[in-house]
């Protein structure tokens, strides 16, 4: 009986162990796990100029806006706490639009704006038939 | 728990439950896979490619509950040296690679039409990644030891320390910015829409069902070989 209870505490703490390692890895991993940057992560601190990035955030409403060229398209990210508005040329995915979440790859301009060169659109975790978009939810921010 | 330590008594139960699991867990398939494909409706903004999600969310719960039962298996086997936890955790590991693979795949195939992109290094994809890995190391180091029906220590071992990647998995979209959607469905209740919800229900346990049928032949058989070997070795001394 002994020895098994012996076992019994060795496995409890090595399982203790194990989890507060992975806890301390994971919360010092906490801005470099991070996929994007949010506008509200970049509001405070010197920019990451010239380095590849993303920010990730939710489209604003009514800041899409196309320039004549057809491909050239302005908008403006925000999280409730900042906004950037960002510059893309090129195709945008079918389910980039606006008070909707995406994630812009590209770097940062001095000016504090967003240069992309390309966008992904992030789904939320809302799933709903079309007879009720709009109806059930108001999409506001990137996490429930 | 240790009644069933007796393999013959473990057997007795196995036997009749395996075609049970088997037959109820594929009707509850293919209901949830039915109605999911033809009935329910579409999403307002994916559109038909939501209904990947009956079997994306089984795959992704099946392949981290795999890897909770090894975990579990690998105490068992380490503290009580129960004789079935071992050849549990070397029945489990094949199921859940492959579910953890299939969740992996339509994930990537759901990404490409939603987010525009087939793989992205973002952190639930990148920990279901590493749990796949995990699973592989897991098989590996089973079949690296003589033990043939149970796993090794060092086996079971590394099934706990492995386990640190289940809670990362689940909270890796709540910690950190990603691209993958937050969890929809909470204590607190679920965000999707009950009619596009409810077929989920039938395929997670048809999936779940079918996942311990196969479990549970994997383990008889294992069980059955160990026997024909013993057999053998008898018959040659005598």
């Amino acid at each position: 009986m002994k020895a098994k209870k012996q076992r019994l505490i060795l496995a409890l703490l090595g399982l203790g162990a194990v989890v507060g390692a992975g806890l301390l890895a994971a919360s010092g991993l906490k801005t470099e796990a991070s996929f994007f940057f949010a506008p509200g992560d970049v509001a405070g601190i010197d920019l990451p100029l010239g380095k590849a990035v993303r920010l990730g955030g939710m489209v604003a409403d009514k800041s899409i806006r196309h320039d004549a060229d057809g491909v050239t398209i302005h908008f403006v990210v925000e999280d409730g706490k900042a906004k950037v508005p960002v510059v893309f040329k090129g195709i945008a995915p079918d389910l980039f639009k606006e008070n909707s979440g995406v994630v812009a790859e590209g770097e940062f301009r001095a000016d504090g704006s967003f240069v992309a060169s390309n966008l992904l659109a992030k789904h939320d975790e809302r799933y709903m038939p079309p007879e009720l978009d709009g109806k059930m939810h108001k999409t506001g921010s990137l996490k429930s | 728990m240790h009644a069933y330590a007796n393999p013959a008594r473990f057997l007795k139960i196995a036997r009749p439950l395996t075609p049970v699991c088997v037959g109820v867990g594929l009707l509850l398939v293919l209901l949830g896979s039915y109605v999911g494909l033809f009935l329910t409706p579409p999403d307002y903004l994916q559109g038909d490619t939501v209904r990947i999600m009956y079997i994306h969310v089984p795959a992704a719960w099946l392949g981290m509950g795999g890897w909770t039962g090894i975990a579990i298996a690998s105490i068992v086997q380490l503290v009580w040296r129960h004789p079935l936890a071992g050849v549990a955790g070397r029945a489990i590991a094949a199921p859940g690679a492959l579910f953890t693979a299939i969740c992996l795949l339509t994930g990537s195939i759901w990404g490409r039409p939603t987010w525009g992109t087939w793989w992205e290094w973002d952190g639930r994809m990148t920990s279901m990644l590493v749990l796949l890995f995990l699973y592989f190391g897991y098989m590996a180091l089973a079949n690296a030891s003589d033990e043939r029906t149970t796993v090794s220590r060092a086996t079971a071992i590394f099934g706990i320390v492995g386990a640190i990647n289940i809670p990362i998995i689940n909270r890796s979209v709540v910690w950190w910015n990603s691209l993958h959607q937050g969890p929809s469905i909470t204590l607190r209740g679920s965000s999707i829409s009950s009619e596009i919800l409810w077929p989920l229900l039938p395929t997670v346990i048809g999936f779940s069902l079918l996942f311990g049928g196969v479990v549970l032949m994997r383990m008889r058989a294992n069980l059955a070989e160990a026997k024909v070997e013993a057999r053998m070795r008898r018959m040659a001394a005598s």
